[in-house]
């Protein structure tokens, strides 16, 4: 079968009524949270997973794929609307869309962002597709040598090699690798760090350390601020609609981000947001009006919010066909399939098909839900803004344990949320990246399986990690992203990278 | 997100936060250490057993933490924003009484709890007024989620008033 009746399978997968009004309850809810300020999409997947507890993984994943697009949809928002990216890659959106709306253009930009949102969500998703199937065939002869290399490379790219310290970056990832040794060894059955506790035999969940250092952490972290007075959001002043020439200048930017991000995100490595970064100096430079840039150049929302949006799809490519994450959204993407007990990778997409084909299906299903919701509800999501600071985040701290207790209703497991909250607020303060210790704690036990059995086939003979070629390779890679960026921060040029950070996720 | 390291006066001394991190790494380190050692006598014929990665792990934070002190000694950490310590204190004890709360009282009350002090942590102290409001709240939430969605939520003396 080609891709094309694949898909056309997904198609009528996804296109059962359940399962339609599984995803349009995943895409409201997702838009829904990720409009509230400092909730990013990783944050937004965190929280809604337990609403997806009780449902059978088909129906589920399909609402967590209408979660994960919603939750993205609404971090263009805020960010337009309130200046406070609720996601690291918004920042840029922030940039020209929120000095589009405070010169009365909130419509506008608020409609290019969307647009061009369902325009590279659409090709990308597409790309996707047509992708996935190549890069199943590619990771079918990936040995367990070629999938440890690979995650040494994105335990790299996660960690050190953007953000602004690699010292900091690397501690992050080894406390999530710290905290993946707790609980019993798969291979020998021994247990690991659990000091006799029995709550601690099968690990930590990575849905409550997300869970704990995004929501708890970052509440500790806004309220140890202070009164700040409250943040101004814009008011939607004029037509939401976009004037001939508004389209004539974003239809270009819209497919440039992309051909931007569509890449980027799909590549086995961290740093998703890059495209967003990278499509919004293409566009500065190509520009016909450069001068409107920081003044609010539709182009400036435009091109970047596509990028961000195909990178996004982009992610579920080495997500979907390797196992691997390489965002703190994708890693508990892979929980939510995980408690299932399914195991994406190559294997998912010969044992089963329909999971794999409705999933993609109803990412497309999301993307046009999404672009007709999203518009018309324009002053809804607006409402949801003006939350005042207290009830938002006390909702917020609900929702967060809600989840958790949804999940084991047990103190320990609230006292371990509370803790990681703790720990998460401290790396907050002196600038620790989050996302490192999320995808150190879901990607460790798998690099540590992989290792194990690449050196029980070699006998205990380490060297064998080097002699495949695509091993190599990749490790080389890995070596270089790690000790590049330290030579261009100890020479002074750190700037660069310390803007292509991964703040939130 | 605090950006750069500005050299100035306050951060050429050592900076003592950033040593007591070193400090908590190399606790960690040790603890690994700790734990393994009993199971370093079990290997395979790999040459690699379940004590060989954490050995590793723990071995790269004791290098973390030597890097951690020596850029702490040469004030290379980022400046810190100031931090208020009322409302964190007000937040982690709202966590704190939830999660004592919790199965004697139930799932709204203790989460109630949780939402009034949350509020009074960003400012909103009237917990005579926030309480009531934060258990009403949540016992619509577990009305919802426990009801209709089927999670298991503790219930207590309020929730078997309506289940």
């Amino acid at each position: 079968m080609t891709t094309f009746d694949f898909l056309l399978q997904g198609m009528l997968v996804a296109a059962q009524p359940m399962n339609l009004l599984y995803a349009l309850i995943g895409v409201t809810l997702g838009t829904a949270v990720g409009v509230l300020p400092g909730i990013g999409p990783a944050l937004t997947v965190a929280l809604l997973l337990p609403v997806t507890y009780r449902l059978d993984p088909g129906g589920s994943l399909i609402m967590f794929a209408g979660i994960y697009y919603g939750g993205m949809y609404g971090g263009s928002t805020t960010s337009i609307l309130l200046n406070t990216p609720g996601e690291s890659a918004s920042i840029v959106t922030a940039l020209e869309g929120n000095k589009m709306a405070r010169k009365g253009r909130g419509g506008p930009a608020l409609a290019t962002a969307a647009i061009g949102s369902f325009v590279a969500g659409l090709i990308a998703t597409l790309g996707l597709a047509f992708i996935a199937p190549f890069v199943v065939k590619l990771a079918l002869v990936f040995g367990p040598r070629e999938y440890f290399a690979l995650m040494v490379l994105a335990f790299v790219t996660v960690s050190s090699a953007f953000g602004d310290s690699t010292l900091r970056g690397l501690t992050s990832l080894f406390i999530g690798f710290a905290l993946a040794i707790i609980g019993i060894d798969q291979l020998t059955g021994q247990a690991r760090m659990s000091f006799g506790v029995p709550d601690l035999l099968d690990g930590i969940e990575v849905t409550t350390l997300a869970v704990a250092m995004f929501a708890i952490g970052e509440s500790l972290y806004i309220a140890a601020q202070g009164e700040q007075g409250p943040d101004k959001v814009e008011a939607v002043k004029g037509s939401v609609w976009m004037t001939a020439q508004d389209w004539a200048r974003s239809w270009k930017a819209w497919l440039r981000g992309t051909l931007i991000g569509f890449p980027i995100g799909a590549m086995p490595a961290g740093g998703a947001e890059i495209g967003t970064f990278l499509s919004y100096a293409a566009e500065k430079r190509l520009s016909k009006h450069p001068e409107e840039f920081g003044h609010g150049a539709i182009e400036g929302v435009a091109g970047p919010e596509a990028a961000n949006n195909a990178s996004a799809a982009g992610t579920l490519v080495p997500l979907l066909t390797l196992g691997l994450p390489t965002t703190a959204t994708a890693a508990i993407m892979l929980a939510g399939f995980q408690q299932y007990g399914l195991q994406p990778g190559p294997l998912l997409f010969a044992t089963n098909p329909q999971l794999v084909w409705g999933l993609i299906a109803s990412l497309l299903i999301a993307n046009f839900m999404l672009l007709v919701l999203n518009l018309p509800l324009v002053g809804l999501w607006v409402k949801l803004l003006t939350i005042p600071k207290p009830w938002l985040y006390a909702g917020i701290l609900l929702f967060a344990t809600l989840g958790t207790i949804g999940a084991n209703p047990s103190v320990f497991e609230l006292g371990m949320l509370l803790a990681f909250g703790v720990l998460g607020y401290g790396m907050r303060i002196f600038g620790y990246p989050i996302a490192p210790v999320v995808v150190g704690l879901i990607l460790g036990p798998l690099a540590e399986q992989q290792l194990r059995r690449a050196l029980a086939i070699s006998q205990g003979d380490v060297t064998v990690l080097f002699t495949s070629p695509v091993a190599a390779v990749l490790l080389v890679i890995a070596a270089a992203a790690l000790i590049v960026p330290l030579i261009l921060r100890a020479r002074g040029r750190g700037q660069v990278l310390s803007q292509l950070a991964a703040n939130e996720d | 997100m605090s950006k750069g390291n500005t050299p100035s006066t306050q951060t050429r001394r050592p900076d003592r936060a950033a040593l007591v991190i070193a400090v908590f790494l190399a606790a960690l380190a040790g603890l690994i250490f700790w734990d393994t050692s009993r199971l370093a006598e079990i290997t395979s014929y790999s040459g690699i057993g379940p004590a060989t990665i954490p050995f590793v792990i723990a071995s790269v934070l004791l290098l973390l933490a030597a890097w951690t002190v020596f850029e702490a000694l040469r004030g290379d950490f980022p400046a810190r924003e100031r931090q208020e310590f009322g409302p964190v204190i007000w937040i982690i004890g709202g966590l704190a009484a939830q999660m004592l709360t919790l199965k004697p009282l139930g799932f709204s009350i203790a989460t109630g709890l949780l939402f009034a002090a949350t509020a009074a942590g960003f400012g909103k102290r009237k917990l005579w007024f926030t309480i009531p409001i934060g258990i009403v709240l949540c016992l619509g939430v577990w009305l919802v989620f426990a009801g209709l969605l089927q999670l298991s939520l503790p219930a207590g003396p309020l929730e078997h008033l309506f289940w």
